[in-house]
């Protein structure tokens, strides 16, 4: 299979040479790839793996999208271990972090993004705004740029050399089900609140779990971290001490792994309070059933995925690639993501995608004015309805940390093995 | 005469050829692989070839480790006494209580139905219907059995060991079944003359008979569930672990050469328990 892969490339780069003027020169251009008939492969996390984006990729672009929905652990491993499995990897930036030393990735020319001046200041400078704090744990720009195209270090400058080009990105807090809780809530804390034995759950996944563990420790005022995104070892033994204590009292029916299973387990009322993400929340809520993705005083824990070019594309492959980010960041897919509750990272481009009404609710945090609707067209709210949490700006601006990887990340996973085990 | 031998010799290595080698290639290698890379050592995202014996040192240090492994031999011998007390019973009914062949034969393939879906499908159907406004739950609150839905039905060890349950039984259904069909029927005709009980019968003749049975579909149900990290994963809500998914979370998280010591002692262990059921009945006899 690879070898006909391979075939395949020279040939097709030799068939190109003529064409190869008219290629480089016009990149903001869409272009049709028909003779070629290019296919990437895409493998990523499931939250940003829609049949939509790769149809629509096909119409635009004709680029072929093979897409592989993986959980966080699974893409990790495919980027850092199976170079040639995968064309673009579509990962998270803490995840970034971890692969990048491998080489398996390629920097990606900024000069070459045509929208590259109006991406999000969080992906660039840090700062959403000029006056915004840069939250704790990986924030997305600290490893959003190398110095060169194959340089293996972060640099903490806008080099024009990026490493992931920002897709879509959230701000994410507990969901809750407010019809079985019946109360207001507004802490993190009450995650591990009594109240709620056997009825709370968080993710199986060890580097965000631990972070939101970080914001309920710090919520119920057990500890204060100098900076969750990196704890020392002790800090690690207290966080997971404090939720095996509550893991052997039986405060958790279950935890959960993949973004089904979450929507499972508040969709059926086995659990009323938990760590969520916030499409899962917009699946409960399209079948009927009342879930808020609930804002907290504490603020939230953010995350952000972007698309990598694996180190070994080159020649029209490249050149695809470099065309389908183009696309990605022009709007329709921007569209797409914010109607499902993300943030896309180019937001004036999908304004121009979106009606008046929608960017109101989604992304100004205004009131409806008609029916929200879903991109699978299933009804989310009636007019009069406001966004959990507000606007992009009132959201992203409360972010506190952000998903990362620690210096003591092995220990961590080690111990969080033991808290899954205890 | 010589000759001869020599020539059968031949035929019989070249016989098995095919076969040792395809053992090789697929049995051996990879487990002689497995056991190499245990010794490695391993960075975030690198291994790196040594010989260490840090990956051992660790998970013979770790608590956890003890504590998985009773896990894992608590839901390998409680599945086995379910499955074994329930494949017994069923075998019996259809080998001793059916007359016919033809409805043996049917009543055998009607056992078989459930597996022609995915056993994840089966698993995960439990969920449903074990869940705290699910199947059973609102069945028993209507019927007035209990006031509160039950919380242990799902997400507990319960759950694990009731898939488990469901999806191996027929691994010990078929060969105490097969065991039983070859019984001499004469036995039963002669212990009755004699004067035995229905009870003594089968205490005295039909189990006895059916050891290597028993013990085929043991060594199947055993092996299953101690390798198995699914079935755990998801019917215990992620809440427990065994060492399936000790070796599964490594590998996710990139720790090969731990995941392959966890591996191997987890090998090991079933190799023991196996070799010591083995010591108890010559399997041989059924084959």
């Amino acid at each position: 299979m690879s070898r006909y892969t391979k075939r395949n490339g020279l040939s097709r780069r030799t068939l190109l040479k003529t064409g190869v003027a008219a290629a480089t020169g016009t990149l903001a251009a869409p272009m049709v790839w028909a003779q070629s008939n290019i296919v990437l492969r895409q493998a990523g996390t499931g939250v940003s793996a829609f049949n939509e984006i790769a149809a629509k990729a096909l119409e635009d672009l004709d680029i072929t999208l093979e897409m592989t929905a993986l959980d966080s652990d699974s893409v990790t491993q495919r980027v850092a271990t199976q170079p040639d499995s995968f064309d673009i990897a579509d990962i998270e930036y803490w995840i970034c972090k971890k692969v990048w030393p491998t080489g398996n990735l390629q920097a990606m020319d900024t000069s070459k993004i045509a929208n590259y001046d109006k991406i999000a200041g969080t992906f660039r400078s840090g700062k959403l705004t000029p006056t915004s704090e840069i939250a704790q744990g990986t924030a997305p720009h600290t490893v959003g740029f190398v110095a060169g195209k194959d340089s293996r270090e972060f640099v903490q400058e806008e080099s024009g050399w990026m490493t992931l080009i920002p897709t879509i990105y959230n701000a994410d807090t507990l969901g809750i089900r407010p019809d079985l809780i019946g109360r207001p809530i507004s802490k993190w804390s009450e995650l591990l609140n009594p109240e709620f034995k056997g009825k709370a759950s968080i993710l199986d996944i060890s580097s965000i779990g631990i972070m939101d563990m970080a914001m309920v420790v710090e919520s119920m005022g057990e500890y204060k971290y100098p900076d969750k995104g990196n704890m020392t070892r002790e800090e690690i033994d207290l966080t997971l001490g404090i939720f095996t204590e509550a893991k052997k009292n039986g405060q958790f029916r279950a935890f959960w792994k993949s973004f089904d299973e979450s929507v499972n387990l508040m969709a059926s009322g086995e659990v009323v309070i938990q760590s969520m993400w916030s499409p899962a929340i917009t699946a409960v809520r399209s079948q009927g059933i009342p879930c808020v993705y609930q804002p907290l005083e504490e603020g939230y824990r953010s995350w952000g995925g972007g698309m990598g070019l694996a180190a070994s594309l080159e020649g029209a492959k490249l050149d695809a690639a470099y065309e389908y980010i183009n696309w990605y960041l022009s709007g329709w897919v921007g569209g797409f993501l914010m109607r499902q509750g993300y943030y896309s990272a180019v937001p004036e481009t999908s304004k121009l995608f979106m009606s008046e009404d929608e960017w109101g609710f989604w992304y100004e945090g205004k009131e409806s004015m008609g029916d929200i609707v879903s991109p699978s067209g299933a009804i989310l709210e009636g007019p009069g309805a406001v966004r959990d949490g507000g606007s992009f700006i009132d959201r992203m601006g409360a972010v506190a940390c952000w998903n990362s990887v620690m210096d003591e990340n092995q220990y961590m996973v080690r111990k969080w093995n033991e808290f899954i085990a205890a | 005469m010589q000759k001869l031998f020599n020539k059968n010799a031949v035929t019989g290595w070249l016989m098995i050829s095919p076969l040792a080698v395809v053992l090789f290639f697929f049995l051996v290698l990879p487990i002689v692989m497995i056991a190499v890379v245990s010794f490695w050592r391993a960075t975030e995202f690198s291994i790196i070839p040594a010989f260490d014996l840090e990956n051992y040192e660790f998970l013979f240090g770790s608590p956890v480790t003890y504590t998985v492994f009773v896990n894992t031999f608590k839901y390998a011998i409680l599945t086995w006494i379910f499955t074994s007390v329930i494949g017994f019973t069923v075998a019996y009914y259809l080998a001793f209580h059916i007359r016919t062949q033809t409805w043996q034969i049917a009543l055998f393939l009607l056992c078989t139905i459930p597996f022609w879906t995915s056993n994840i499908i089966r698993m995960i159907s439990w969920i449903p219907f074990l869940g705290r406004n699910g199947l059973a739950n609102s069945t028993l609150i209507s019927w007035g059995v209990i006031d509160e839905p039950l919380e242990w039905l799902l997400f507990s060890d319960f759950s694990v060991v009731l898939a488990f349950v469901h999806l191996y039984t027929l691994f010990m259904v078929v060969p105490i079944f097969n065991t039983m069909m070859r019984i001499d029927k004469s036995l039963i005709e002669a212990a009755r003359d004699a004067g035995a009980s229905g009870a003594q019968i089968l205490w005295n003749v039909i189990l006895p008979l059916t050891k290597p049975g028993i013990m085929i579909g043991t060594i199947f149900v055993v092996t299953l569930v101690m390798g198995d990290f699914f079935t755990v994963r998801i019917m215990s809500g992620s809440q427990s672990a065994n060492v399936g998914r000790l070796i599964s979370n490594d590998i996710s998280l990139l720790q090969y050469p731990s995941a392959s010591a966890t591996a191997i002692v987890l090998l090991l262990t079933v190799l023991i328990t196996i070799g010591v059921l083995l010591r108890f009945v010559d399997i041989r006899k059924e084959l």
